[in-house]
């Protein structure tokens, strides 16, 4: 809890509460001891600027209300919290009440998604309901970064082609989703060498997956692409086991092109994706897996 | 005329001396007495239309379903061929404005027409009081009732009355229940005793609600608890029509004979009978003035008249009229010139404002909703065939009960194409009635076929049957490498 619950403010607010409610009930104590003289107009002798006050007593059942309601007052503040730290009789609070819902929901859709856990990936992919509500939790959480229709944007991997940094198989899009990601590059200039080695790299680097690459500079950069090989294979066709990306297909994850592929190299790279399994039930991350799992499967 | 000599009993002036008197005191109860007469007949004209309307309407069926149902399970609120949704709350809002304006041109016009006339409060307290007139007789009868030791027939009276008022009352919380939950499976429930817990609730609730504002509070909940009779002075003015007792003819008032004549002894037309008093149901003297007990009831206007006629005088010593009228001894005609003030012309400029605008936006409103949500993560990205995409997130909900189709049309930008990567191939035919869709729209433009920078682009989506479309604007964003 914060500090308005603690030290002097509880006592403050208790106080001009229960004190509140005591000058209620003292008004209405001292106000019917007072007696009135009533003329015979009808008005009770009080006067203000020649404006007379009628005697108009007010109805009993008005007091009663009045009464009823410092009860209901008093009732309420025993049972809830209401009075600076004091958490009620029973504890009820919105808190409670929101958990409980929560839970209750979650148990009338239990035998629907019990269903539908007990299921394969690849089997709950084709059914169109569950694909649905798999969609509806990627929309709602995965959409801010791979985007809504998940193709991802640079930096963030495009879900629906075939490749995959770490394994598109049912068990590793599970593994990804609970446990996040995290895909290091370490700055490798050093290592490759001088300013124009790098060059050389990122044109041989170009020229795996046949893009526009200087010819020369890549067969010079051959032989100091070994450094890189170390993650992304002799041929540069990446390792999944450690979420090193394919270099020679036509995906780039972090921008096309030699001045991109140089800035990398230079730069090295940080990718998180966070994890998810504190948020989501096995069972919604078992939907979800197959919704992002069907993406591909076209 | 021993009607008259009867109640000249009634004491209705305080006695000539100073009592003490406490802040707080029991209400006296009033015994009204019944009338006859213009205004009375007008009154259940209103009794009649109003609930014939309350009680009538949920049994109403309208394309197979209750015509007029508010559905909170489902957020849904039908009323006969128009389905509210809470986005449409604007709609309510309006209802009231409107309520609350042709309020003031009433009060303004004549008063509390709403209180007398049509006010629930009042409607149902004459129900109650006719059923307690029927079975325990006129005023006096009752007085005597209620003043008498308990025997059988005061025991089978009263009873009878509270059998009376009960099943009133619960048969209105029933009513009101169904406006809720569909009443043609309500009432068999009730019979059944398969009713909810929330149903049993509410149906004692507002029956015990009825029972007690209009078989006990009555005229408290007009004196006491109505916020209507707190501010309804600040409409009145010199030219608002209300009940009131002509004092320059009828003072002074005096008893007298049929044969004295009406002004024998130098008096007023007013015999003093104080059934004008007898008859109000919130108990005051109209000839006391304009206060703010009254609610306009007419009754007083009814009883004097008959009195008038008996005596042979002419009507009106108590009838609607204007302050202004009743000074300058203005005719009926001069008064109603005066409707032509600026008060009442302002108000009934904006209230015909509204209520055709509010007529004519119901017209119109679409029965589906659209919106459109650009992902905010990527501004646009380059597809593989170079071209320039932003991507969309459209929420279409069919809000009508029949299965629609639509059609997407993305203006404002030429040579942009619509691409639709999911679902399979039909993204916008048959919407069941009231699904929900997300849509998931690419738009692809060429590149270099305009500058970068965001571009205004619409969505606008169609319903094939009904040919309403609906365009939302959005933005496209060309990105500037
Ligand atoms: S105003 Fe009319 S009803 Fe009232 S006491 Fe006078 S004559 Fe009787
Ligand atoms: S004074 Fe007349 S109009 Fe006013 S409430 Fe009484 S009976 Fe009705």
């Amino acid at each position: 809890m914060n500090d308005f619950v603690n030290g002097f403010w509880p006592i403050w607010i208790s106080t001009i509460t229960l004190g509140g409610i005591a000058f209620c009930v003292g008004l209405l104590i001292f106000a019917s001891r007072i007696k009135v003289n009533v003329q015979s107009d009808n008005t009770n002798g009080h006067e203000w600027d020649g404006i007379k006050e009628m005697n108009n007593p007010l109805p009993m059942w008005w007091v009663g209300l009045f009464i009823i309601t410092v009860i209901f007052g008093l009732a309420y503040l025993f049972l809830f919290p209401g009075l600076g730290t004091y958490n009620g009789k029973f504890g009820w609070t919105e808190v409670k009440q929101y958990e409980a819902e929560v839970a209750k929901n979650n148990e009338k859709i239990a035998p629907l998604y019990a269903k539908y856990a007990a299921m394969p990936v690849e089997e709950v992919a084709k059914i169109p309901e569950a694909r649905d509500i798999g969609k509806r939790i990627f929309l709602n959480n995965c959409a801010a970064c791979h985007g809504s229709d998940a193709k991802g944007s640079r930096g963030f991997p495009n879900l629906t082609d075939n490749d995959w940094l770490y394994g598109g198989a049912p068990d590793t899009i599970k593994l990804t989703i609970n446990n996040g990601r995290n895909g290091i590059m370490p700055p490798m200039a050093a290592a490759v060498g001088s300013e124009e080695d790098v060059k050389n790299v990122a044109n041989y680097v170009l020229s795996l997956s046949g893009s526009i690459h200087d010819s020369g500079r890549a067969n010079a950069g051959k032989e100091k692409f070994a450094v890189c090989a170390a993650c992304h294979g002799p041929e540069g066709k990446g390792n999944q086991a450690i979420g090193a990306p394919n270099l020679t297909d036509n995906i780039w994850l972090h921008g096309q092109g030699e001045a991109a592929i140089i800035k990398r190299i230079h730069e090295g790279k940080n990718n998180v994706m966070p994890a998810w399994q504190e948020k989501f039930t096995p069972e919604q991350i078992h939907l979800l897996t197959a919704y992002v799992w069907g993406l591909s499967k076209k | 005329m021993s009607d008259i000599k009867e109640s000249a009993v009634i004491k209705t002036t305080i006695p000539e001396q100073e009592v003490v008197l406490s802040l707080y005191k029991s209400a006296d109860k009033i015994y009204a007495r019944s009338v006859s007469g213009i205004f009375h007949k007008w009154r259940w004209v209103m009794v009649w239309a109003t609930q014939l309307f309350f009680y009538g309407v949920p049994w109403l069926q309208w394309d197979g379903r209750q015509a007029m149902l508010f559905d909170l399970e489902a957020k849904r609120f039908y009323i006969f061929g128009l389905i509210f949704h809470p986005q449409d709350l604007i709609y309510l809002s309006f209802l009231l404005i409107v309520s609350a304006l042709a309020l003031f041109l009433f009060t303004a016009v004549a008063g509390r027409l709403w209180c007398g006339y049509t006010c629930p409060q009042t409607v149902y307290t004459e129900i109650y009081m006719w059923m307690e007139q029927k079975i325990e007789g006129d005023r006096i009868a009752r007085m005597r009732l209620d003043d008498s030791q308990w025997n059988l027939n005061k025991i089978t009276r009263k009873s009878l009355k509270q059998f009376a008022w009960i099943t009133f009352g619960l048969w209105t919380g029933v009513t009101f229940v169904g406006y809720f939950s569909p009443i043609r499976e309500l009432v068999p429930a009730i019979f059944e005793w398969q009713l909810g817990g929330w149903e049993t609730f509410w149906i004692c609730f507002y029956g015990f609600a009825t029972y007690g504002n209009a078989g006990y509070m009555r005229e408290q909940v007009c004196k006491y608890m109505c916020p209507y009779a707190r501010f309804q002075s600040a409409m009145f003015d010199g030219d608002t029509m209300t009940v009131t007792y002509d004092e320059a003819r009828g003072e002074p008032r005096g008893a007298r004979s049929k044969k004295a004549g009406e002004n024998a002894n130098g008096l007023g037309s007013c015999i003093d009978c104080s059934i004008c008093v007898q008859v109000c149901p919130t108990g005051i003297d109209i000839r006391n003035g304009l206060q703010y007990e009254c609610i306009g009831c007419g009754a007083c206007i009814d009883a004097c008249d008959d009195v008038m006629d008996k005596m042979g005088y002419a009507k009106g010593l108590i009838k609607y009229t204007t302050q202004n009228g009743l000074e300058n001894r203005w005719t009926r005609q001069q008064m109603w010139r005066r409707l032509l003030r600026p008060r009442v012309l302002v108000y009934t400029a904006i209230l015909s404002a509204l209520t055709i605008g509010m007529v004519v936006s119901l017209y119109f409103k679409p029965d589906f909703r659209l919106d459109v949500l650009r992902d905010r993560a990527m501004m646009a990205r380059y597809t593989n065939e170079g071209k320039i995409e932003n991507v969309y997130n459209l929420k279409l909900e069919n809000d009508t009960e029949t299965t629609r189709d639509y059609a997407l049309q993305v203006t404002g930008l030429p040579d942009i194409s619509v691409h639709i990567s999911d679902n399979n191939g039909q993204p916008f035919k048959g919407f069941k009635p009231f699904e929900t869709r997300n849509v998931i729209v690419e738009l692809q433009l060429p590149d270099g076929v305009t500058n970068a920078g965001s571009h205004k682009i619409y969505f606008e989506m169609t319903d094939i049957a009904s040919k309403d479309t609906i365009k939302e604007k959005s933005v496209f964003i060309v990105p500037s490498n």
